[in-house]
């Protein structure tokens, strides 16, 4: 069994409105020093057996059309083991 | 003919029914399409309601978009079949790629819900024929993720091209660049538009029956193209 994490950031040009909101919560509970919030989201896949070339080109695949927009969000694939 | 307008349902719709309301109140027969459809069943004109389709899952639209019925309106769109996406179904088209630029989380994260007065920018397109370029309506809004965004090249195109059909007047309610309420593909047949046209058919039940002209601009549209007949 492998993990695939899929990790998906919306671009820096674009507004990030709850990771505003968390920082003004991070505010108020004393923690200063903060510049900045993004909120993202992270996909855990569960792979069977290993992960090799074909079956990371089509986890590529996916995160692009299905787990990301890329017209407003990025992503990053890793492998752990 | 009556002209035959489908109207989405996907598990989530909610507006579904207004939207197929709003067909028979302009004068054209309702045709109800299922998500799951492996075709249009022939009809003249397709709606994309609002709602929450798959409950919003993932982002919004964006599971929506690889339905089996969505496979088939693409590549109508593509051969000029007028579409209408409102709210939930205005995300469905920008996570489709048939319109461009993608629409967001609120600017305040408060879901907004507000009769919200627009200003019509386009009256070349198939769903806004009727109107005046310049006229102000006012019909209802209700959204969570209604901040439409793209990149400052897209929304120069979108302008320099007339392809922006309505604006947001007084306030901007969620944080739409450029005040943006709606837009249309470059062919003018594909229409998505983040207010609610479709609730405001009926004196009894709306501000007013300023929506209905999006549904009559079709029905005219048809006529002109030769679609069906007068």
């Amino acid at each position: 069994m492998a993990r695939v994490l899929v990790n998906v950031a919306l671009k820096p040009e674009i507004l990030d409105p709850q990771g505003r909101a968390v920082m003004g919560a991070l505010g108020r509970l004393g923690l200063s020093g903060v510049a900045d919030v993004r909120q993202g989201k992270q996909f855990v896949l569960t792979i069977d057996g290993d992960v090799d070339d074909e079956k990371l080109a089509q986890i590529h695949e996916i995160a692009s059309t299905l787990l990301s927009n890329p017209v407003i969000e990025d992503f990053t694939v890793e492998v752990r083991p | 003919m009556t002209p035959r307008v489908g109207v989405i349902t996907f598990p989530g719709s909610l507006d579904d029914k207004d939207a197929a309301r709003a067909v028979q109140l302009a004068g054209g027969e309702s045709v109800s399409l299922w998500h799951a459809d492996a075709d249009l069943h022939s009809v003249d004109a397709v709606v994309l309601p609002g709602g929450f389709s798959y409950g919003d899952y993932l982002r919004c639209g964006a599971i929506a978009k690889f339905a089996p019925v969505m496979e088939k309106l693409v590549d109508a769109a593509n051969g000029g079949l007028p579409i209408l996406g409102i709210c939930n179904g205005f995300q469905v088209l920008t996570e489709s790629y048939l319109l461009p630029g993608a629409l967001t989380r609120n600017d305040h994260l408060h879901f907004i819900c507000r009769d919200q007065k627009l200003r019509i920018e386009n009256n070349s397109s198939a769903w806004t024929s009727n109107f005046e370029v310049g006229q102000e309506i006012l019909i209802p809004l209700k959204n969570g993720e209604g901040g439409y965004v793209a990149d400052e090249n897209t929304l120069d195109e979108l302008e320099g091209e007339g392809r922006v059909i309505a604006r947001y007047l007084e306030i901007n309610p969620n944080g739409s660049r450029r005040d943006i309420a709606g837009i249309t593909n470059a062919r003018g047949n594909v229409v998505g538009i983040m207010p609610h046209p479709e609730h405001a058919v009926e004196k009894l039940t709306g501000p007013t029956t300023d929506g209905l002209g999006f549904f009559t601009s079709l029905l005219s549209s048809l006529v002109k193209t030769g679609k069906v007949s007068a």
